[in-house]
């Protein structure tokens, strides 16, 4: 089972699992460094889950050529994290929107300014009652 | 069995891992806001998988995935239950 590994898998391993580490700890920098938290959320739900994704291809990568098994658990956790990371950084953006509204203190915004307003009398879909005859409209029942 | 790089790859994953980590408990505390806290949080939960995945590469058994899956999972509901908190006031409605 366990030979001696070849050259191609060491390297091929070691790489992604630098370029794992790196990713993560860039994402984590951006927690750190970013001015607000709409910024903030850019950092861990993209480097961060690219990082991660990488060090579990490089685990799928290094039991198939070291010991000569498939693993699928590593993709299985690299799936769910690439369908989980979006909505939870969704559900932390409605938060952060709610909060300012009750009258959180607010950091002010970074370089990229605060976003626009939505157009017209609207306002963020998440501050507004479900529109009639969309699914989340429950006047009806 | 380990090649002649893979070490030094896995000690320097583990060393950006435990880094990122401070980084987070050092966002965690500073906040300013409770959305703050949750994305550290959550953060700390995704760079323990890396950690539980490195340990598996560097032990060379796959047992300790199922550990990666299941905080996967127990981390994406804790999140989301948070935001669901502050935001309904109630979990399950």
């Amino acid at each position: 089972m366990s030979g001696t590994a070849p050259a191609s898998a060491d390297l091929i391993v070691s790489a992604l699992v630098v370029l794992g580490g790196a990713f993560a700890l860039i994402g984590s920098w951006g927690l750190v460094r970013l001015p607000s938290l709409m910024e903030r959320l850019h950092g861990p739900t993209k480097a961060t889950t690219l990082g991660l994704g990488a060090m579990l291809v490089g685990s799928v990568v290094w039991f198939q050529l070291a010991e000569g098994v498939w693993t699928t658990h590593e993709l299985l956790v690299s799936v769910f994290l690439f369908v989980t990371a979006p909505i939870s950084a969704n559900m932390i953006a409605k938060v952060h929107l709610h909060r300012l509204r009750q009258g959180e203190e607010s950091e002010g915004a970074g370089p990229a300014g605060t976003p626009e307003p939505p157009p017209g009398s609207a306002d963020w879909a998440t501050h507004e009652a479900p529109h009639e005859g969309t699914p989340g409209d429950f006047a009806g029942d | 069995m380990i090649g002649p790089i893979l070490p030094w790859a896995l000690a320097f994953g583990f060393a950006a891992l435990g880094a990122a980590l401070a980084l987070n408990l050092w966002r965690l505390f500073k906040g300013p806001g409770v959305a703050d806290r949750i994305l550290a949080l959550d953060t700390m939960v995704i760079n323990v998988i890396g950690i539980i995945v490195l340990t598996g590469i560097a032990s060379g058994s796959g047992t300790s995935f199922e550990a990666a899956l299941l905080l996967a999972m127990v981390g994406f509901v804790g999140t989301v239950s948070y935001a669901k908190f502050l935001l309904r006031g109630d979990i399950i409605e």
